[in-house]
């Protein structure tokens, strides 16, 4: 927002608080507000979060669903084309479709790339490898995989104000608030 | 619904307990210890990388390791140089130490992704504060399995072809047909999923050690690793969802590599081999001496590094509780085996047994029986499973037992088979103890700087497990991962 030359210059406004019930609490009241561009930061998962700040359901488990049957119906062609057309061998009268023995590396290729599209696509969707991000510019923030719990509102929400969201931060009573530069 | 973080000390109903039941409650030890918060916690296991002055038996104990690594060095070396022939097998007994050592690592790799993925859909939250470094152990445990068919091929560069399915240039493919290349997929597979779990895992620890460390060096070598993890509500999210689909695929994959071991004898005609009930059989075994190792390792690391707090005797209870179990079905295989050879009335198979108990090496099947049959019943008592020490040595005893276990299985059902003029006896080089010393040198190498360059317990999972990790009013907790 150009017109706007105060918060063009920050990312967001970050507030602090040192337990997850404050922060699932502060989380809703800025969602109840109609605040949308926040995320939160904690040392880990906490479930609650996710219906506090309105997040949707992601896309891995399908995801990774497609990457198993992809893996599971290579590994099969990739024995069927092998075993029986380009290279076909009688091995004790066996048909060269002999699918029974085919069975276990199907398995584990089905599990091998669903495994890598877990971890490719979980990367992927969070955006990561990012070594810079603006979040990390804020002291405290060190904190936040430690024993802190932050809510951060970002600059891009339609409803941000630099002095409004400031004093609406502060009203919710966290160890306090801070500019998060971008 | 997550559980009630401490469901044992504080049950809603205490009124309408027996007093028996509650006696039985005080005694059940904690998860961690009382009085942790999430500063304690991290600086608990941040420290141990990051801080702590290294206990002089780290030293001791790498050097040790390490002499022994180099052992295998040389050996690998005079391997190459020379061939196979330098190993003790040879017709009939064609397969020793190179597959009892491939069954025996691999096997203790699996109690790593039992604790890491199965105890993790039971929600059973004890888990969590050794699911981290015996996962490491899985690593390395596989890591070392997978030298000896490698190496069994004598020259493993010529071997590729056979081994994966590649484009070359004699147009050759891999028999999909056979158990050996099953095991390859198996093995490779499981190998590549318990390392993006274990990283996946690691992720959110890496940055907390990138946060915590103070010198530049430190910053700068966790900070690339935690790969910009900023511990992001919907970062979590979607690490939650794969950190579940990811244990939900580990799970029937350990089971599978196991059982694909097993077909590589199963699949044959070898009598001892040549039975059904092999998998279940050999995945009982797999956990059971797993769980030794782990115990192994973790009683002298909570000793070294003081994380008697965060490895409580809850951990110790029920990893004892797990060999028992797992150790009462393979006693309960070795006599299946028995009956089985009788039942079948077949000359071979009757042999065979015979031979195990009476032949000349009779001694090792009773030894295995005595120790993963008769020495196991032990832990039925609660004075020995109090005992720590103690167990250390009767774990250590297991891992024998087992290592026995696939000697009798393999070397014995080999070396008399159906034709008597081709008996004969096998006995080990010195290269073939070059070889197995030198693993257990690069296993314990391994888990020595692991244990001292990253974090041995996982951090933020232990999170979850102090009090204050709950949200006060009520509703769901934090999510126990």
């Amino acid at each position: 927002m150009a017109h706007e030359p105060e918060t063009a210059m920050i990312h967001g406004l970050m507030a602090e608080f040192d337990n997850p019930t404050d922060l699932v609490d502060a989380a809703n009241s800025a969602r109840l507000a109609g605040y949308t561009a926040m995320d939160a930061y904690t040392p880990f998962p906490i479930e609650e979060l996710d219906d506090a700040l309105g997040l949707k359901k992601n896309p891995l488990p399908l995801i990774i669903l497609l990457g198993g049957i992809a893996g599971g119906t290579g590994g099969y062609f990739l024995e069927y084309w092998t075993q029986v057309i380009t290279w076909p061998m009688n091995i004790g009268g066996r048909p060269f479709h002999s699918w029974p023995h085919f069975i276990p590396v199907t398995f584990e290729c089905t599990v091998l790339v669903a495994s890598f599209a877990a971890f490719i696509g979980m990367l992927a969707l969070n955006g990561l490898p990012k070594p810079y991000h603006p979040v990390f510019n804020v002291p405290a923030f060190d904190r936040a995989s430690r024993d802190r719990f932050f809510l951060c509102i970002e600059a891009a929400d339609p409803r941000f104000d630099r002095h409004a969201t400031e004093s609406f931060l502060k009203d919710l009573h966290p160890l306090g608030v801070s500019e998060v530069a971008a | 619904m997550a559980q009630p973080q401490q469901p044992l000390q504080a049950p809603p109903e205490a009124g309408s307990m027996t007093a028996a039941h509650r006696e039985l409650l005080a005694r059940t030890p904690e998860v961690i210890a009382p009085g942790h918060s999430f500063g304690s916690v991290t600086d608990k296991v941040a420290g141990i990388v990051l801080t702590h002055r290294t206990p002089i038996g780290w030293f001791l104990g790498f050097g040790v390791a390490f002499l022994f690594l180099m052992v295998l060095n040389v050996t690998i070396v005079k391997l190459l140089f020379t061939g196979i022939g330098i190993w003790g097998n040879n017709i009939p007994v064609g397969w020793a130490f190179d597959i009892i050592n491939f069954v025996w690592w691999i096997g203790i790799g699996h109690a790593g992704t039992l604790i890491s993925a199965i105890l993790l859909l039971f929600r059973q939250q004890w888990r969590t504060s050794i699911n981290r470094f015996a996962e490491a152990m899985t690593l390395f445990a596989v890591a070392c399995a997978a030298m000896f068919p490698l190496l069994h091929t004598g020259r493993p560069w010529l071997a590729a072809y056979w081994l994966f399915p590649y484009p070359n240039t004699m147009q050759l493919w891999p028999q999909f047909r056979s158990p050996l290349i099953w095991d390859v997929f198996a093995v490779t597979t499981y190998f590549t999923v318990s390392l993006l779990f274990w990283f996946t895992g690691l992720i959110p620890d890496l940055a907390t050690l990138r946060d915590t460390a103070q010198s530049k060096f430190g910053q700068r070598t966790f900070g690339v690793l935690a790969l910009g993890w900023r511990g992001s509500a919907r970062h979590w999210q979607r690490y939650e969802t794969i950190y579940l689909i990811l244990a939900g695929l580990s799970t029937p994959l350990v089971l599978s590599v196991h059982t694909v071991v097993s077909f590589d004898f199963a699949v044959s005609n070898v009598p001892g081999w040549h039975a059904t009930f092999f998998p279940p059989y050999f995945v009982a075994g797999a956990i059971y001496s797993g769980f030794a190792m782990v115990m192994t390792l973790a009683v002298p690391m909570r000793a070294a590094f003081k994380l008697d707090d965060l490895i409580t005797m809850r951990h110790i209870h029920n990893m004892t509780k797990i060999m028992l179990a797992t150790g009462m079905i393979v006693a309960y295989a070795y006599v299946n085996e028995v009956f089985y050879a009788w039942y079948s009335g077949n000359l071979y198979e009757q042999f065979m047994m015979q031979n195990r108990q009476t032949g000349p090496y009779g001694p090792f099947y009773w030894m295995l029986i005595a120790i993963n049959a008769c020495m196991i019943e032990l832990f039925w008592f609660r004075k020995v499973r109090d005992n720590v020490v103690l167990l250390f040595i009767l774990s250590l005893l297991v891992n024998v037992g087992m290592w026995l276990e696939r000697f009798v299985i393999i070397v014995v059902s080999l070396h008399r088979d159906f034709l008597p003029s081709s008996w004969d006896m096998y006995a080990p080089t010195r290269w073939d103890f070059g070889m197995f010393t030198g693993t257990i040198g690069l296993f314990l190498s391994l888990f020595f700087l692991f244990v001292r360059l990253l974090p041995a317990i996982s951090i933020f999972e232990v999170r979850t497990l102090v009090p204050e990790a709950r949200l006060r009013h009520g509703g769901a907790s934090a999510h126990p991962l």
